[in-house]
């Protein structure tokens, strides 16, 4: 620890999300010395926090031109580099008895001259694409939409930031900003994990926290005016659509079914908090009712469906007009430098924009980074794959031809999370090739991969990284058994027991707003499981 | 008492979401407790499912071992129809078409009536060893296995020949579906049952024109065919039970589950119009005699040993206790009840190469308990299971309703309800 104080990097990176850990690669690419810190994990904030949608632009198209332009570039350039991240769905827009036909001809118009391809579609015709859809549509349009996996794709970007030479510290939370006079010189942490405080120095600091670079900026004594938005979201549990399904409207309450890995889920709400609520995020009683009843109009099935989980994020904008539902505000990239702007040296944010375009986000961070330090080299994150999604024939030679075998899930669930990384993946041994997660089809082998080589502190880490307790059970039957492979790996068996009575808790968290039918009976069962055969107590958190 | 039913909010089709995944299921199936390369109920299943939805990729062909038994549905608290999602997803998925070996397993309409046509030829040459040496090698039907025996004489011509007549003499009247077994391999079980119902004051008629009820063409994967059938069947027996108002009675459990439940589940043929009165025979005569409509006399001098083993279909239905209680009634009977275990034939499934030694590992328990059981033979209501235990155990097999034949003293039955 006490090594890595005197030694002083090109750039500090502050925050652990798509833009941050995105920003460390495009760094690291063009030959800068970098520091990763992330106070808990990769994509905890809104990156992880949202539709997991590969916006086409669509949707923005009529209100927000720039962004639509924006999002239909960087969605051609993700299907390219990070292929194992996203699913190309393709996306429908409907239009339902009650809404505006008329809108249709607008949002086509306004989609061609932001570069997005449109299809209007019969909407007999669309029913059979999607036979989830509202039957009752009296139009469809078909937009170059899917979805994107927030965690892998912010994960894919720390690891090549790291293979290229970076280092990344999570649990890592910023308790101050160090300067010298007018210039940002570092930053002061509070390693959660050691409970202890360090000095870590660089020549710029990146301030790329989100919704809550607020509050970094205030340590380095800058002021920027954060809108929150609170976004609520239901996930379900299992896949009702094939294709993201959309109102063909202006931009309004729960209005995108997205189909992503194993589930679909419905969003967003929109409402305003205060900014010192952001830590805190729950979901009403109000916000399932409008989802529920808006989501069902997309797709009638969502009434008989399960639902998983409700979550909510926080849209990291950046108050410009004093908009109450914060949707008319731009979505755009607010890229400061706050030499400029405060007078302040060696310290910039980027903030704003959204999941699509972090790498845009991060090219334009990195490129001032790379101003403020003189260094000239072009940005290549738009052509070079992210690790994972290299062409690569190993994995398919990996996958086993055997027909009657269980590890076909797990091998082609690994594939599908790891892309061409998932032959690091131990395979063929019986033991390997047990499952952890029997809903998501996660093996020993990879639990142990994630583990190793991915970055892993605790079980919520794990799962973000491999599905292991996003399935229907929430965690029933695979925590007590990737607590015990992280307990062999890493951990002493007593923190072992309060990061299981964590995950657990985090999991009821998700699942307390919408506690009715088999949820609560699910929950109930796996309360039994918990305190009642392995003793767990509830002060164990 | 009209019966309330509640009917749950977020409910999807086989219920599959309501999986809590208590793996109950997975410890009741008899595959998976044989073949390590099943992936259980559980993973085939409401698991696999999702995975599904997700990706048709993710089907496994393993999926075929599944003997359809459907006692995971017994066990499972939450209600999930696994055996028909396991069954409708080899329906939606499998990619492997039937082989002439399948076609000719589950075709047993077509095959039973050019066999019978030829029985002697036909009994004689399946049963000659190289025979089935050579069905082993080309069609991979396993050589241990003995296909029943064809009759000369179908049911459906014995009975317009001999009994069809006398059944105007009654004044009530059910219709009598036989199926293929009874039919084309052992019409003594449909003259037993015909003997049975007239005792109770019942004539027995057959439908208009019945077809196999196509459960083997499901398991087979032709549901084209078994769908053609099944609509076909619904017609039938629409003509009886609307039409007449005569109830349609089986003696094949199997048979009359398929119409009942597989019917509307696997192949989406309604059928709400039929489905109360399409009855197992023993379920309907002891219904009759529970409600005191029927009073039955039997045989002062039948004594007999007897097990009652319980088809998984049985078990599905929850029926088994009509037949044991029907046998519980003839005064000289001892009845054992074995404990409910698959026998592994699970129709054709058994009759596959690649299947019989699972097929077998899974009935030795019950072939054990057989054998220590000291009967003089076993009774079930189903006849694929009579062949597993005949040619798996020393015992014999006989329906319920072939018991109650033999045990029944007609002629007093008949003068309590002709006074």
């Amino acid at each position: 620890m006490n090594k890595n104080r005197s030694k002083e990097y090109d750039v500090i990176i502050i925050g652990g999300g798509a833009t941050g850990a995105g920003t460390a690669r495009d760094c690291a690419m063009r030959g800068l010395s970098v520091l990763l810190v992330e106070r808990h994990d990769f994509a905890t904030g809104a990156t992880g926090r949202n539709h997991g949608l590969l916006h086409s632009g669509a949707r923005y198209a009529v209100t927000d031109h720039e962004s639509a332009a924006e999002c239909i570039e960087e969605n051609m350039i993700l299907r390219k580099i990070a292929n194992h991240c996203i699913e190309e769905n393709n996306g429908l827009f409907l239009t339902l008895p009650e809404d505006d036909i008329a809108f249709q001809s607008q949002f086509v118009d306004a989609c061609s001259s932001a570069g997005i391809s449109t299809e209007i579609i019969d909407p007999k015709l669309a029913l059979r694409m999607e036979p989830s859809a509202n039957p009752d549509i009296i139009g469809a349009v078909k937009v170059p939409d899917g979805s994107v996996d927030p965690f892998r794709l912010t994960m894919s970007n720390a690891l090549d930031a790291k293979l290229k030479g970076a280092d990344i510290l999570t649990q890592h939370e910023v308790v101050d900003i160090l300067k010298d006079q007018d210039r940002v010189n570092g930053v002061e942490l509070f390693d959660h994990e050691k409970k202890e405080k360090a000095k870590y120095y660089g020549k710029i600091v990146c301030n790329a926290a989100g919704i809550w670079g607020h509050n970094i900026a205030r340590f380095a004594g800058v002021n920027i005016n954060m809108f929150p938005a609170k976004g609520s979201l239901l996930i379900f549990g299992h896949r009702v659509n094939k294709m993201v399904l959309n109102r063909c409207r202006k931009p309004a309450n729960a209005d995108i079914l997205v189909p992503g890995d194993t589930i679909c889920l419905i969003g967003t709400t929109s409402e305003r908090i205060p900014i010192e609520e952001i830590d805190n995020m729950y979901v009403s009683k109000d916000d399932v009712d409008v989802l529920i009843r808006e989501g069902v109009k997309l797709s009638p099935s969502l009434a008989t469906t399960r639902i998983l989980r409700a979550y909510a994020g926080v849209r990291p904008l950046v108050a410009a007009d004093d908009d109450p539902s914060g949707r008319s505000i731009s979505r755009g990239i607010v890229l400061m430098d706050h030499k400029e702007r405060d007078g302040l040296e060696g310290f910039i944010t980027i903030t704003g924009g959204k999941l699509m375009t972090y790498r845009l986000m991060a090219e334009e961070a990195t490129d001032l980074i790379c101003k403020k330090l003189d260094v000239d080299k072009k940005c290549e994150t738009a052509n070079i794959p992210l690790p994972g999604s290299e062409k690569s024939d190993e994995t398919l030679n990996n996958v086993s031809q055997k027909v009657y075998s269980i590890n076909g899930i797990t091998q082609k669930s690994a594939k599908d999370r790891h892309g061409s990384l998932a032959h690091k993946i131990a395979q063929g041994d019986e033991n390997e090739d047990s499952m952890v997660c029997e809903c998501e089809g996660v093996s020993i082998g990879e639990v142990k991969y994630a583990i190793n080589e991915l970055h892993v502190n605790n079980l919520i880490d794990l799962r973000r990284r491999t599905r292991v307790g996003m399935g229907t059970c929430q965690g029933e039957l695979c925590a007590c058994r990737a607590a015990g492979l992280l307990c062999e790996s890493m951990e002493e068996p007593g923190k072992a027991k309060d990061d299981l009575a964590n995950f657990l808790q985090e999991r009821w968290k998700g699942m307390s707003p919408i506690a009715w039918g088999e949820t609560i009976n699910e929950i109930q069962f796996t309360s039994w499981i918990y305190e009642g055969i392995y003793g767990l107590k509830p002060d164990n958190n | 008492m009209k019966k309330e039913i509640f009917e749950p909010y977020n409910v999807s089709d086989n219920n599959f979401e309501q999986c809590v995944k208590c793996t109950i299921c997975t410890v009741y199936c008899p595959v998976l407790e044989v073949n390590p390369d099943y992936p259980g109920p559980k993973q085939s299943g409401p698991d696999g499912e999702r995975m599904r939805l997700k990706d048709p990729e993710f089907y496994d062909e393993a999926l075929k071992l599944c003997l359809n038994c459907k006692r995971c549905e017994v066990a499972c608290p939450s209600g999930v129809k696994i055996g028909d999602i396991i069954q409708s997803a080899r329906i939606k998925y499998s990619k492997s078409k039937p082989k002439l070996r399948d076609m000719i397993l589950a075709n047993t309409d077509i095959v039973g009536t050019m066999a019978s046509t030829f029985a002697p030829i036909v009994n004689t040459a399946v049963a000659l060893k190289p025979v089935r040496k050579v069905m082993d090698s080309v069609l991979k039907i396993d050589h241990h296995r003995m296909f029943p025996k064809y009759t000369g004489l179908r049911f459906e011509t014995w009975y317009r020949r001999y009994a069809e007549k006398k059944q105007q003499e009654f004044k009530k009247h059910v219709s009598y579906f036989h199926g293929c077994y009874v039919n084309y391999n052992f019409p003594q079980q449909g003259k037993d049952l015909i003997k049975v119902m007239n005792a109770a004051g019942y004539g027995v008629h057959l439908l208009e024109k019945e077809k196999c009820c196509g459960v083997a063409l499901i398991s087979n994967g032709l549901i084209k065919q078994a769908t053609k059938q099944a609509k076909h069947n619904v017609e039938a027996f629409k003509k009886s039970i609307v039409d007449k108002k005569m109830p349609v009675i089986s003696t094949s459990s199997t048979c009359i589950f398929t119409i009942r439940d597989e019917y509307p589940h696997l192949l989406g043929v309604k059928n709400e119009e039929i489905r109360n009165d399409s009855e197992l025979a023993t379920r309907f005569l002891f219904r009759l005699i529970d409600e005191g409509k029927l009073n039955l006399v039997f045989k002062k001098n039948y004594k007999k040993r007897i097990a009652y083993h319980t088809p998984c279909h049985m078990e599905k239905l929850g029926w088994s206790i009509y037949s044991t209680s029907l046998l519980k009634m003839i005064p000289g009977v001892e009845l054992v009840q074995l404990e409910s275990q698959c026998c592994g034939i699970a129709g054709t499934y058994g009759f596959k190469k690649e299947n019989y030694q699972t097929s077998q590992e899974v009935g030795k328990p019950l072939f054990d308990q057989i054998e220590n059981s000291k009967v003089d033979f076993v009774a079930t209501d189903c006849e694929t299971c009579k062949w597993q235990i005949e040619m798996s155990t020393s015992s014999k097999v006989q329906h319920p309703i072939s018991i109650l034949a033999e045990a029944i003293d007609v002629e007093s039955t008949m003068k309590l309800w002709q006074k």
